[in-house]
């Protein structure tokens, strides 16, 4: 029986296996950030050891950091401090840190594939869920815990139980105005929220194929939000072409050695998942968002169901009337206040050329606040050097520096108690993006027409 | 690692499905760089209205209920992977939370903060938070040893890891056990094929 591409690179990983079905597994790169970091640190000064192998470390400050005036000292206190304790705790330990500043900063999720950092068969973890988006490039990517930094940061392992396997395959041809965070929200409105929980999932069909690294990162990413512990696809030409040539990518020789090795990683035919869905590529039309969990998505056009499918009436209930929305009720026409365009789902360059291209020429509505906020410093130059800044500032759009800003709402950037937000980030949980904030997640064109026109359309009929 | 055997308790009801680790511990109190004091922001907007108002009809400010129990609806812990949502359950004062399903990451760092997740059948769980709720003096035994979980005659078995069964009742941590084969995962990596 052949192998799943997942249990190919899961298998080269296996220190050790224990009784129990638990295995020790490598950790090849470990990206780590000003949040979950510290008390990491500290657990090893508390236990008097030291980091294990520092070269495969990465650091950069994202969750926490200001997103206007960056050469500036950090304006609030604790996250000031809680910056400053990556940059001490990095020099202290001689770990490779991109600051505030540097032209390699960004949100761990942007930076790790564009500096190549992320390959194809390497396990990666970060205190962050969304490390799912890492496997886009065929890696084995997942979140963890601060004390499994810790464990990481000590010795470059973790223990883990081996999850089931899920492959999830869309073929066909996207319609017009699909994007890959339409493809996402399609699959966990149909799995729901817990759907993937206990399975690593892979990608795959000719809609999945045909879809750029930046968009196949944008389908990954949002893997946790079905309950995954990661999401994963085959490396191909694809990859291959997005790698060459990066900043830490294999050179030359070991170029060739690493695509020969690549293009052993795909699943067998005849390899056996634990659990298969197919969807029509045909069926998936511009998503949104209702409620207050990712799996709570519909087609734009589409009505706010009556009930959910099975249990949970009361927590759907709940969600409604957080949201200010009834059941079965359409979107369309309801009034937009903000307009958030970021995040690891959606920061990335063909992101901002999707807005750029649509509000050429055009104005924001009045009664919106359109927010975009570039992944990283070096998505933040490439948009300066094609002129999308000022395509955007004509539109009223304001292009800030980057980091994770009003995703999760760490820092300033926070939407307002009762706001309604149309948002391209990963989670619409209550209070996520500021304290009783209202979150519609869709993808960067709807949250570009939605800017413009101030309030949900059908976006089809605003497309050329 | 403290360590865990048993827990008698009364316990928290709170019936509501996929609570995230967002409502657990909203972000914005993640800037703490050390692991004290989270218990405070427990639920922090569920619990609080304008900044520190306590909110009177959420559970956790009803004094009719009290424990070291959370019983939680199904897919419990969803979201970010957060460990400051299991440091504030535990500095809250709560050593084991009781649902229908939980999310991994969150079961994870449950674990390793010696804070049991109890996994049982949503028919258990209905039938214990209906128990609970119009009995708030229910006693419920969680019995890590024999993996059983009882109040009023009723009981329920659950999975638990052979090995952080015994993490659990020692305290140790997995940091101990990876540190002890350093040389196994130093020949791993001579032998490793990855690029």
């Amino acid at each position: 029986m052949g192998k799943t591409l997942f249990d190919k690179v899961w298998d080269a990983h296996v220190v050790k296996s224990l009784e129990g079905g638990i295995d020790v597994l490598y950790i090849d790169r470990h990206l780590i950030h000003e949040v979950t970091s510290p008390q990491a640190f500290a657990e090893l000064e508390n236990r008097g050891l030291e980091l294990f192998r520092k070269d495969q470390i990465v650091a950069t400050p994202d969750h926490n950091v200001p997103t206007k005036d960056q050469h500036l000292p950090i304006q609030e206190a604790l996250s000031k401090h809680q910056v400053d304790t990556l940059l001490a705790n990095c020099e202290k330990h001689d770990v490779t840190l991109y600051g505030l500043g540097h032209p390699f900063q960004g949100i761990v999720h942007v930076i790790g594939p564009e500096l190549g950092i992320t390959l194809p068969g390497r396990t990666m973890v970060c205190g962050d869920s969304h490390t799912s988006t890492h496997g886009a490039f065929g890696a084995i990517a997942f979140g963890i815990g601060t004390s499994q930094v810790a464990q990481v940061m000590a010795t470059q392992c973790l223990m883990q139980s081996r999850p089931k396997t899920m492959r999830i395959t869309i073929d066909g041809e996207l319609n017009k105005g699909v994007y890959a965070k339409d493809i996402i929200l399609y699959i966990i409105s149909k799995l729901t929220a817990a759907g993937g929980t206990g399975y690593f999932v892979e990608y795959a069909g000719s809609a999945i194929r045909s879809l750029s690294m930046e968009a196949r990162m944008t389908v990954c990413n949002m893997s946790i939000e079905m309950g995954a512990r990661g999401g994963m696809i085959a490396p191909d030409e694809t990859t291959f072409e997005y790698i060459k040539g990066r900043e830490f990518a294999p050179k030359g020789d070991d170029w060739d050695k690493a695509v020969d090795y690549w293009k052993t990683l795909y699943s067998d035919e005849g390899a056996s998942f634990d659990k298969e869905y197919n969807f029509p590529a045909e069926d998936i039309e511009p998503m949104i968002t209702y409620g207050t969990n990712p799996g709570m998505g519909i087609k734009i056009t589409a009505n706010i169901p009556e009930k959910l499918g099975e249990g949970g009436q009361d927590s759907f209930q709940k969600s409604l009337k957080y949201m200010g929305f009834d059941a079965g009720e359409s979107l369309l026409g309801k009034p937009i206040d903000y307009v958030f365009i970021g995040s690891c789902t959606n920061s990335r360059i063909e992101d901002l050329r999707i807005v750029a291209d649509y509000v050429k020429g055009k104005k924001k509505a009045d009664n919106v606040n359109a927010m975009i906020v570039p992944g990283s410093k070096q998505v933040e130059k490439q948009a300066i050097a094609e002129g999308l800044d000022k395509i955007l500032a004509e539109a009223g759009f304001e292009l800030r520096e980057p980091g994770c800003s009003a995703c999760l709402g760490m820092n300033e950037d926070k939407v307002p108690a009762g706001a309604y937000c149309v948002s391209t980030s990963n989670r619409n949980f209550e209070g996520r993006q500021g304290p009783g904030a209202r979150t519609l997640l869709a993808s960067p064109l709807v949250a570009a027409v939605t800017a413009i026109e101030g309030k949900i359309v059908n976006i089809s009929e605003h497309l050329n | 690692m403290e360590k865990f055997n048993k827990v008698v308790s009364t316990a928290v009801p709170m019936p509501i499905e996929d609570i995230d680790t967002d409502q657990i511990i909203p972000a914005r109190f993640l800037k703490a760089t050390n692991r004290d004091g989270f218990g405070d922001n427990l639920f922090r907007d569920w619990r609080y209205v304008k900044g520190d108002e306590p909110k009177k009809d959420f559970v956790l400010n009803d004094s009719t209920y009290s424990g070291e129990i959370l019983v939680a609806g199904r897919n419990f812990g969803c979201g970010s992977s957060r460990e400051h949502a299991a440091w504030s359950l535990y500095d809250y004062g709560f050593k084991v939370v009781v649902s229908s399903f939980f999310a991994d990451i969150f079961k994870g760092n449950a674990l390793n903060n010696g804070l049991l997740p109890v996994q049982v059948s949503e028919e258990f769980l209905q039938e214990l938070l209906a128990t609970v709720k119009a009995n708030p003096s229910t006693e419920i035994t969680v019995d890590l040893p024999s993996q059983t979980i009882s109040f009023d005659g009723k009981s329920d078995s659950f999975e638990v890891n052979s090995y952080k069964k015994e993490c659990l009742l020692n305290g140790y941590d997995d940091i101990d056990y990876l540190v002890s084969i350093k040389n196994e995962i130093e020949a791993y990596e001579a032998s490793s094929t990855v690029i």
